[in-house]
């Protein structure tokens, strides 16, 4: 939609102590996935934050931040999408009553994306929703996989930013996924190991300032699998013990196996 | 001096908004004062009195803040031009929204924001549809989805206007607020200038102070509801 987002370029500024960033340049490509690192306080909101005011020096950070070669001052309509863990819906009614509301808000009102939105919802959910669901009834877990299933298929936006993918039960690597589709460039702050490592590259911030840029190695790759398989295994056992199911060791203590329960008739 | 008028619905953001705008312009060295109109009380004044600038503050009292609003603009003007302000920011009260106090030729900025209901673009019509720049505040709390579709509300019933997001807790957003509060055309009188939507005719007993309810007690411009039902209604 509208123009095409090849590159962004963080042009360095100041810590908050006033020193130079340690980075002075890095660019970011179609269909990166970055993530921010660092504490508290470190400056991770306010990278995100010039970028989506392309500030041009006149941030506390005095950061540049550049759309492809320059030729673009401006944001266009629509090409960031965001997402933060304060983010909730406000509006009163029915999903698909919503979700018709925003696609016709872009002009691409029809049913495909409804139900394509639906599907990925609820391919991101433990808990199911449906389509006449009031959407403030839903559960944590259940607005967040609809707010990203809804900024991959309807907003579409070239640059997605995004402050914490918190683990409300949703399949976070899917979701990075989602988002990452179609060569957007995805960046996000974030504390979790998970996340953090399923990006090729991190910018690790420390006082305000870009201090420097890590490339996840080959034994972060390896550890990368384990905490997939990890993870996996987490959220089976989580479904597993709310559906009033039993869990056991086979094997080794890491090698923990969830026993499937029929305690309900399941929602698949 | 730029003439500047912002309005909107109370506890949206205006005063927030334009405490951070400010200070990119004091820090740019413009000099900024501001008028705030209010019915019975506001602390905003000390608020705007922090970022250590002048600020004159005007309280409606038993009047209709718009209509004590208009009479009052050149004295504000006229202060103002005496402190020699580059850019006079006044603040509106911003009550019953069925008015606007943009004027013709300055730049007038509406805030709303995305936590109002779906439909109040429509409510206060005159207030946005008459605005250069309408700002969205509080878009760090909602949907991606619900700012796209309030700020496409917005477009439709305000196709002209610039349309900024701004951050009240943050001031994120306020930088480009700046930069096209600076881009406004300087005025050099207010006297003689029109507003863009007429205020409400308001000169019955009840704005004299009359408290008696009753046909007796009414004179002057009333005007009666027809007691018809409305469709779907109920019982």
């Amino acid at each position: 939609m509208g123009e095409d987002i090849r590159k962004i370029t963080l042009i360095g500024g100041t810590t908050k102590s006033g020193d130079k960033e340690t980075i002075e340049r890095l660019e970011i490509h179609k269909g990166d996935i970055i993530t921010l690192v660092g504490p508290t306080g470190s400056g991770k909101s306010e990278l995100l934050s010039d970028i989506e005011q392309l500030a041009r020096g006149d941030t506390p950070s005095n950061r540049a931040v550049i759309l492809n070669d320059g030729e673009l001052n401006r944001w266009g309509r629509q090409m960031v999408a965001q997402l933060s863990q304060a983010m909730n819906f406000v509006l009163d009614m029915p999903v698909e009553d919503f979700l018709e509301l925003h696609a016709s808000s872009r002009g691409t009102s029809n049913n495909p994306v409804i139900e394509e939105v639906m599907g990925l919802t609820n391919s991101l959910s433990g808990e199911p929703i449906d389509a006449r669901d009031n959407i403030t009834s839903l559960s944590g877990g259940q607005s967040r996989a609809l707010m990203i299933a809804d900024i991959a298929v309807i907003s579409d936006a070239p640059v997605v930013l995004i402050d914490e993918i918190e683990n409300a039960g949703i399949n976070r690597l899917m979701a990075l996924e989602i988002l990452s589709a179609k060569g957007k460039i995805v960046i996000v702050a974030s504390h979790d190991p998970l996340i953090i490592l399923m990006a090729q590259k991190r910018i690790v911030m420390h006082n305000g300032g870009m201090f420097k840029v890590l490339e996840r190695n080959k034994q972060e790759g390896e550890i990368l699998k384990k905490l997939i398989v990890m993870d996996n295994e987490l959220s089976a056992l989580r479904d597993t013990l709310r559906r009033g199911g039993s869990a056991g060791i086979a094997g080794a203590a890491v090698n923990c196996r969830v026993q499937a329960h029929e305690a309900d008739g399941g929602d698949h | 001096m730029k003439f500047v008028t912002v309005a909107g619905p109370p506890s949206s953001g205006k005063t927030a908004v334009l405490i951070h705008t400010i200070r990119h312009l004091l820090e740019d060295g413009t000099k900024v004062v501001v008028g705030k109109i209010d019915c019975l009380g506001t602390n905003d004044g000390e608020k705007y009195q922090k970022l250590g600038i002048p600020v004159i503050v005007g309280l409606s009292g038993d009047i209709c803040p718009d209509h004590f609003y208009v009479p009052n603009l050149e004295v504000i003007f006229n202060w103002a031009k005496e402190k020699s302000a580059h850019i006079a920011i006044l603040e509106t009260a911003g009550l019953c929204h069925r008015c606007a106090p943009a004027i013709k030729g300055c730049l007038a900025i509406s805030v709303v924001d995305n936590l109002s209901n779906i439909d109040v673009p429509q409510k206060i019509g005159p207030m946005l549809s008459t605005a250069d720049i309408v700002v969205i505040t509080k878009g760090d709390i909602v949907s991606q989805a619900e700012r796209e579709v309030y700020r496409r509300k917005m477009e439709l019933i305000n196709p002209g206007a610039e349309i900024l997001e701004v951050n009240g807790l943050t001031g994120k957003g306020s930088l480009l607020l700046k930069t096209s509060i600076m881009q406004a055309a300087d005025v050099d009188t207010i006297t003689g200038r029109e507003l863009r939507s007429s205020m409400p005719a308001c000169v019955c007993s009840y704005c004299t102070g009359e408290k008696r309810i009753g046909k007796s007690f009414q004179l002057g411009y009333i005007k009666k509801i027809e007691a018809t039902e409305t469709k779907g209604g109920g019982g």
